[in-house]
């Protein structure tokens, strides 16, 4: 016979009772549209993290000090600060480098023009810039010259311009930090919110030697840095470039073979990619979590058709009295169940994108609807209507003619 | 066409054993048309169910046309009686859903038949039995001799070389038993064999050959010759 036929069978039946069918695969829906909408929600993670952290620069190795070291070097005294020759050492020795930036920071108060304004401070060279992806809206960035005479100039943050002169122009406004006089000469491009919920506009920048001599002080040696960022020509340089600097980190510290470093190099693709791995594993969790109800969905159908074919007892019998083979029984109730699964995935993953947009609008969260998510929620609806229609379907098939149609 | 051999059909319930069928022979020609009477729980049932592939025998021989029905498969006894049988119910088994049309198409969807031609077919066949004002009634909206006629139809629609008729008229009343038993006349006169169980004396007085069962075995087997 035509398989076709079996399809027709099947739809009649679905059809003959429409509200009990929509029931029925209600469970598959709720279980579908969970699961994209979880793993939509997941995806939207992902991408955020993703810009939060390309975000701080790309092709960059940031490195600082390790305050977990080992008491053997810890004994043999290098201390645990970067310092300013580490940094010459890095620009001078490793190949492929874009930018190297030290950085020394801060936290103070500014006072200007009878407004105030906490926020941080850091010290930098022109390179950091260029190492973290920054650039400037108005004025200009402190050259060389300026940064190595420790000159008291300052580029603000978007936020911090706002913050002390509403919409009048900061340039060459004066500002006292902690006390110590500054003059502003440029204002950062804004960068908005980071994705980690930070500010990043909420920020100065002055020379290094400024910011070491006047407003860190006394509290650290007086050529350490707590950071040095590094940036790579190119991505592909960047582990090449990673480990050069660990070599000759070491070097400097004279860190011995086997002695463990006494600073820390992390290059952001790696720190992307554990957190991406991090995200996604939750995800995982979590379309696992609402793939549990696709289960429970299944199980629904099940129920739903052992009625059925008990119900049809009589309808089963009569079809196998007029040449419906065993095989033909059993396709047209897996169909049946498939098809009701079928609609359930549909409609759920009408649901669920629905429901991540509508939690992307309400929640400012990215909605990331994978493109796998349509084929996904259909493949296991089908699967679902298979595996649990399966036995309803066998018993359908195995039912003794006679004895079926005697059934009332 | 029929040739049967000591055809047994044992019901095991328990500790006992009943014989519903204790050892059964008989033949049945291409064109005859056979009443199988007696008693109740004689076995006639039985013995139609076996000869129309819907069950099978405990042991015995069941010949169709030389075929070995008694030892066919699943699927060739489903072949079996989607082609070569059709079957009458007392309590018409027609589907509840389908209209008098699609129930009368259903053989031959199984059969592969496509839908211009099966549905052509089953018209045809509607309008033979004297429901061609009927095709678009489902069975609720039919009298019990209407649905018997289309249950008529419905055996008819593979042009089978048996049909059987289990108690056929048991459920209706003598002015519509008398529409159907003239139209099996009908289709015997055409060439078709008919094996006909009955309670009925009218029914059993239309054919030509009379079985009798008793306690699972024939008892008596007359013919009568061309009815009056
Ligand atoms: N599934 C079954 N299990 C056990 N016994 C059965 C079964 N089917 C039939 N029988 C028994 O087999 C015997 C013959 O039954 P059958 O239905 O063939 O009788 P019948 O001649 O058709 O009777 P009636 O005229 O009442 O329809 C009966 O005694 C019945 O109880
Ligand atoms: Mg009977």
């Amino acid at each position: 016979m035509n398989p076709l036929e079996l399809g027709r069978f099947a739809l009649g039946a679905i059809l003959a009772h429409p509200m009990r069918s929509v029931l029925t695969s209600l469970g598959v829906v709720i279980g579908v549209a969970a699961v994209v909408m979880m793993t939509s929600i997941g995806l939207g993670a992902q991408q955020r993290v993703t810009q939060a952290i390309s975000g701080l620069g790309s092709n960059l190795i940031i490195v600082t000090p390790n305050f977990q070291r080992g008491p053997v070097s810890q004994a043999a005294g290098a201390g645990v600060s970067l310092r300013d020759a580490d940094a010459e050492a890095i620009r001078k020795q490793v190949a492929d480098v874009a930018a190297v930036a030290p950085v020394v920071r801060g936290q103070g108060q500014l006072a200007a023009d009878g407004a105030n304004w906490n926020t941080r401070i850091e010290g930098v060279t022109p390179e950091y810039l260029d190492a973290r992806d920054l650039t400037i809206a108005a004025g200009r960035m402190f050259d060389e010259r300026e940064a190595r005479q420790g000159r008291k100039v300052l580029v603000v943050g978007a936020t911090v311009a706002r913050e002390l002169w509403g919409d009048d122009d900061p340039i060459g406004r004066r500002v006292r930090v902690r006390t110590v006089p500054f003059e502003v000469i440029g204002v950062l491009e804004s960068k908005g919110q980071s994705g980690f919920g930070q500010d990043q506009d909420d920020v100065v920048l002055a020379p290094l030697s400024a910011v070491r001599s006047r407003i860190v002080g006394r509290r650290s040696r007086g050529d350490s840095v707590q950071t040095i960022y590094v940036k790579a020509a190119d991505e592909e340089s960047l582990d090449r470039v990673q480990e050069d600097v660990i070599n000759v980190l070491r070097d400097q510290h004279r860190i011995r073979a086997g002695e463990d470093d006494d600073f820390q190099t992390q290059n952001m693709a790696s720190i992307l990619a554990a957190s991406q791995a991090a995200v996604g594993t939750f995800t995982v969790l979590l379309a696992a979590v609402a793939g549990v109800s696709l289960v429970v969905g299944g199980v629904g159908i099940m129920n739903i058709m052992l009625v059925a074919v008990t119900e049809r007892t009589r309808e089963i019998g009569l079809r196998m009295a007029v040449g419906a083979k065993r095989s033909h029984v059993l396709i047209q109730f897996a169909l049946e169940s498939v098809a009701l699964s079928l609609v359930g995935g549909l409609i759920g993953l009408a649901i669920g994108v629905g429901g991540a947009f509508l939690v992307a609008k309400l929640g400012d969260w990215p909605a990331a609807v994978p493109a796998w998510a349509g084929p996904l929620a259909l493949g296991f609806s089908v699967a679902v209507g298979l595996l649990f229609g399966a036995y309803p379907s066998w018993r359908a098939a195995r039912l003794d003619p006679i004895e079926a149609l005697r059934r009332e | 066409m029929i040739e049967v051999r000591d055809l047994r059909k044992i019901y095991v319930m328990g500790d006992e054993e009943l014989a519903a069928l204790a050892g059964v022979t008989l033949t049945i020609e291409r064109g005859e048309y056979v009443a199988i009477i007696g008693p109740s729980g004689s076995g006639k049932s039985t013995l139609m169910n076996i000869l129309g592939g819907l069950d099978r025998a405990t042991s015995g021989d069941y010949r169709f046309e030389g075929e070995d029905v008694a030892h066919f498969s699943d699927d060739q006894l489903a072949e079996f009686r989607n082609r070569r049988i059709g079957f009458v119910f007392q309590s018409f088994q027609l589907l509840p859903r389908l209209t008098a049309l699609q129930n009368v198409e259903l053989p031959m969807i199984y059969a592969g038949v496509g839908v211009a031609e099966r549905r052509a077919r089953a018209a045809e066949l509607l309008e033979r039995v004297g429901l061609g004002a009927r095709m678009g009634h489902r069975p609720t909206q039919l009298s019990g001799g209407q649905q018997q006629r289309v249950a008529v139809a419905r055996s008819l629609a593979n042009r089978p070389d048996l049909l059987l008729a289990d108690e056929p008229t048991g459920a209706l009343d003598t002015r519509t038993s008398e529409d159907v038993l003239a139209l099996f006349g009908q289709l015997n006169a055409e060439g078709l064999t008919l094996a006909i169980v009955t309670h009925d004396p009218e029914v059993a007085q239309a054919a030509r050959r009379r079985i009798t069962f008793r306690d699972g075995l024939v008892v008596s087997d007359e013919r009568t010759g061309v009815p009056a």
